[in-house]
């Protein structure tokens, strides 16, 4: 074997030595290499946009703001001012009660919804998808906008009520408050929510849920010992993905919020707008990505955990 | 309709068929308790879900058609006069103009680099495939008040303006991750031997692209050049933080809210919006959702 | 005559990480062959096919086709075209396009690819269907597309991957017969990979049994079956008893053993690669043995036993017979050459006689 390849290898050694040759031989030889090589634009855009901005922003909360100039020695000013000033610990903590109590809501409305389009819609799935869909894509402000105008002093409830006699004067507790907040929130995110529960669902092997039946389970418990256990990992992410983003919301409780119902994200974006003081922002903005990453980490981490411990 | 989407569908079909019914029928008779699980309530659950994601929006459009400056009941009578304060706002007409060029841009960009990602995720074995994927992904989970920031921060320290152009980026940063999602599903739908096919037939890599990859993720590419497109148009988060003087048509609408005498007008700007991209997006789902299966395309 | 190497593997290897798909495999592949590449999934057989068509490069060692090496050759510069396992036939094109496919870069005109096209439908028995779309095809009929679509690069190899897998029995034999037929006609040097032993041995000229990465033996199928040189390839070919030995000499040109089970085995199968001493193992197809229920009048090669389990099948019946000092029953077939009505019962534990020629027990490494 040995010396008829050494024959044929030097009959052909001068194709193998081209440098262009040897490119392309690493190129076809390696999958990866083709991979990322395809991948590179896009991770370098995404580089570009995300990783670079984040670390600046990072780099910015340790500045301090001097008027006009931004004072580039290195302090913890903005962190010590976060923890001396007892309104920023309050409010961050807020957010966080406000956001999990809507995630909740999300959660436990979508599910069933999600339940119904996987197990009971038999022929036009497409269709309710799409429903269920269309509106988490279309304009996030006229969303809530639109509550504004249902929920206000003179809004839709209120006139509607009144105009139908069942009210003398309107009701004061419908708009700018947590609850408004949280509604509107929970409006705002809820395709969100259905989509990781829906797939979750639908992955379920039907046949594990006739072994069930087969097994003596009644309905009930087979959704509780099956169906619910099954679906948990769209349920976490269902929750994580209306988690996260609505802790940073500024525009729902600036429009529907009042003076009791801003959020972290309010503080921030001031700092920005009329505060002006880009450092401290940047440094609340980094605290509450530092806080929603432990949470979630310590979310994902007991529950793996206990799932680990149940099977 | 393409043959693997035939097919696929009727593999759905079937399958749909032999467990559809999710309880077997000597179960019903068995346990009594199956009864409280039936269609009905559930059936008027999802009715109800729906109107409560549907039914708030509404108003817009019919508060827009009334004829007057309080957004309140009784309705007053029918008018189109704030739709024509809309087409007379030059301010308005130039928002307008400013989303459509950014969102067009945006789609046709992220629409490209979702395409590349796309193609390298669902046809090559990388090692750290599942990391650089999540890492594509941040964006749909970092508060988009967070990336507006970060965005704001270095631009300024690049001394660069505020302009259309930083909008832009900002809308490129969201729109990959549901760009290459959309595109994923697409690519995933039909069979990679149909590429390999191809350059076993003697077309390189760029022409196989041409003449096999493209016409089959036609669909896809469709839907996520009108899905970001829309999500270009209507953002209003970070466009907040790195619109200039040339705004886009959500910070217009925001600028204006302040004005209680320019709500009807608010009002229907906001429908015309709200059935546009209704329409754009309820395309787009159909084209993204055809011939993948109900799983496909839905993880988002 | 045609050249013997005319497909090269030399010490080729495949690794995805730390499975070895293909591992240092050297082998030729004659011009104007019907090789098979035969084995269970995971044994390697399509990695090779893969990096025969270029979709996957050798992590070691060397490819070389006609002589030349394909160490970063990309597919589409490849002599070589392929029939995938599920044909590939592209939906968005119709057939006359599907075919039509690979001609772009021929030089030819289009009047002169139409033309080429309709040889092709003719020759794949569909003409008349260029205009159909391809959702509106049979499995067969995209089978013979997809042949089609390769055949008509004229390349130096034709690769398949199990083609017929999908195909219903009917169909899958008679498309066996044809395909063997059209290489008969084209010349073109076909390889094959399938893991249904029948349909290998039908048409192949070779076949190369692959077990785990390695190629355990590369051989005609009558040498496959009727001289297997290890026991993993006898035992994937058809049926075959196993039986513990140890050579005791040699007699007449005949090799004797001591085999549990057996008794004294007379055996002159030439060919195998089993040891001269020692342990070993002795191989015998269910076939080769006779049963009878009077004793025979033979003094070697026989052994009493008694009717364990049959099983009637109309041409043959299986018979199981439980022998002293063997566990497992002895599995036995028979042709039902004449009528037989008076069916064997097993319930009553007959006695029983079998016996075999020297030449039919295989003597391989224990």
């Amino acid at each position: 074997m040995t010396d008829r390849s050494q024959t044929l290898g030097v009959a052909y050694a001068g194709q193998q030595t081209s440098l262009v040759f040897k490119a392309r031989a690493l190129f076809l030889k390696h999958e990866w290499v083709r991979g990322y090589t395809l991948l590179s634009p896009t991770l370098l855009v995404m580089i570009c946009l995300m990783c670079l901005p984040l670390f600046m922003l990072f780099s910015y909360s340790f500045w301090t703001q001097n008027y006009l100039d931004i004072d580039k020695s290195f302090t913890l000013t903005n962190y010590g001012a976060f923890f001396q000033k007892p309104i920023y610990v309050a409010l961050m903590m807020k957010s966080i009660r406000m956001s999990l109590f809507c995630t909740f809501i999300t959660l436990i409305l979508a599910y069933p919804m999600a339940y119904f389009i996987a197990f009971k819609v038999k022929s036009n799935k497409l269709v309710w998808l799409i429903l269920i869909t269309v509106p988490f894509w279309t304009s996030y402000l006229l969303r809530v906008f639109a509550w504004k105008v249902i929920l206000g002093f003179n809004g839709v409830i209120n006139s509607g009520l009144i105009s139908m006699g069942l009210l003398d004067e309107p009701l004061q507790f419908l708009l700018y408050n947590p609850t408004a907040v949280v509604l509107t929130l929970a409006h705002a995110w809820a395709a969100f929510a259905i989509l990781p529960i829906y797939v979750s669902l639908e992955k379920i092997d039907r046949a594990l849920l006739e072994a069930a039946t087969d097994l003596g389970d009644t309905p009930t418990e087979r959704f509780w010992r099956v169906t619910w256990p099954l679906s948990l990992p769209g349920v976490i992410a269902a929750g994580l993905l209306v988690f996260i983003p609505t802790v940073g919301d500024y525009v729902t409780p600036r429009l529907v919020g009042g003076t009791t119902g801003i959020m972290i994200g309010n503080i921030i974006q001031s700092q920005f707008g009329k505060a002006n003081n880009w450092p401290m922002g940047a440094a609340l903005s980094v605290i509450s990505m530092l806080l929603i990453a432990l949470l979630v980490v310590t979310f994902i981490v007991s529950t793996t955990r206990a799932r680990a411990k149940t099977s | 309709m393409t043959d693997a989407t035939a097919s696929s569908l009727t593999a759905r079909k079937a399958a749909e068929d032999t467990r559809g019914e999710e309880t077997p029928q000597f179960v019903q008779s068995k346990h009594e308790g199956y009864h409280w699980t039936s269609e009905a309530p559930m059936f008027l659950y999802a009715v109800w879900y729906l109107a409560f994601l549907y039914i708030p929006v509404l108003f817009l459009p019919l508060f827009s058609f009334n004829d007057s400056i309080y957004v309140a009941f009784p309705l007053k009578g029918f008018t189109l006069e704030w739709y024509g304060d809309m087409v007379d706002n030059p301010a308005l007409l130039r928002a307008l103009e400013n989303s459509v060029k950014v969102g067009f841009t945006v789609a046709v960009a992220t629409t490209f680099l979702g395409l590349f990602a796309a193609k390298a995720m669902t046809r090559y074995h990388m090692p750290g495939k599942g990391p650089v994927t999540s890492f594509i992904m941040l964006p749909l989970v970092v508060p988009g008040i967070i990336l507006g920031i970060a965005l704001l921060v270095i631009t300024n320290q690049l001394g660069m303006e505020l302009s259309l152009f930083t909008i832009g980026l900002a809308h490129t940063l969201i729109c990959v991750p549901f760009a290459m999602l959309v595109l994923i599903s697409r690519l995933e739908g039909f069979d990679k031997n149909l590429e390999e096919a191809s350059l076993d037939l003697g077309e390189g890599a760029i022409q196989t692209f041409i003449r096999v990859t493209l016409p089959l993720a036609w669909p896809g590419i469709l839907a996520s050049l009108l899905l970001t497109f829309t999500i270009s148009f209507d953002e209003f988060i970070l466009a907040f933080f790195l619109a200039g003087n040339e705004v886009t048509l959500p910070i217009y609408i925001w600028s204006q809210l302040r004005f209680p005498s320019r709500l009807p007008m608010v009002l229907s700007l906001g429908a015309c919006i709200l059935v546009f991209s209704f329409f754009l997006v309820t395309f787009a789902e159909v084209m993204r959702r055809r011939g993948v299966g109900p799983q496909g395309g839905a993880a988002i | 005559m045609s050249r013997e190497d005319y497909i090269s593997m030399w010490n080729t290897s495949k690794h995805f990480g730390s499975v070895k798909a293909v591992d240092d495999i050297t082998f030729d592949i004659g011009e104007g062959e019907f090789f098979s590449l035969l084995g269970a999934s995971g044994c390697g057989k399509t990695t090779l096919l893969r990096m025969l068509a270029g979709f996957e490069q050798p992590t070691l060692g060397n490819i070389y086709i006609d002589g030349q090496p394909q160490a970063g050759v990309p597919p589409h510069h490849r002599p070589v075209n392929m029939v995938f396992q599920n044909y590939a036939i592209f939906p968005h094109l119709n057939v006359h396009k599907n075919i039509a496919y690979g001609m772009r870069k021929s030089g030819l005109t289009k009047a002169e690819v139409d033309r080429k096209v309709d040889e092709m439908l003719e020759l794949i028995k569909l003409p008349g269907y260029g205009a159909r779309g391809a959702h509106q095809l049979s499995g067969g009929q995209r089978q013979r597309v997809a042949l089609a679509r390769a055949l008509i690069k004229q390349p130096k190899v034709l690769l398949l991957d199990e083609p017929l897998g999908a195909l219903d029995k009917k169909l899958r034999e008679q498309m066996q017969l044809e395909l063997r037929a059209l290489q008969r006609d084209v010349g073109i040097t076909f390889v094959f990979v399938t893991h249904d032993q029948e349909e290998a041995m039908t048409m192949s000229d070779r076949i190369a049994v692959m077990s785990l990465g390695k190629v355990l033996q590369i051989d005609s199928p009558t040498h496959l079956y009727e001289v297997p040189k290890v026991k993993e390839v006898a035992d994937f070919i058809g049926t075959i008893n196993f039986f513990e030995g140890s050579i005791r000499g040699r007699r007449n040109g005949s090799t004797v053993i001591d085999a549990a089970g057996l008794g004294t085995v007379h055996s002159t199968a030439a060919g195998a690669d089993a040891p001269a001493s020692g342990e070993i193992t002795v191989a015998i197809r269910p076939e080769k043995f006779s049963l009878t229920f009077r004793q025979p009048n033979v003094q070697t090669n026989v052994v009493e036993g008694t009717m364990e389990a049959a099983a009637y099948l109309g041409d043959r019946s299986h018979y199981y017979v439980h022998v002293e000092g063997r566990e497992a029953p002895i599995a036995v077939a028979s042709q039902n050459a004449q009528r037989l009505l008076d069916a064997v019962d097993a319930d009553r534990h007959d006695r029983v006689w079998l016996t075999w020629e020297e030449e039919s027990a295989l003597l391989l490494s224990a």
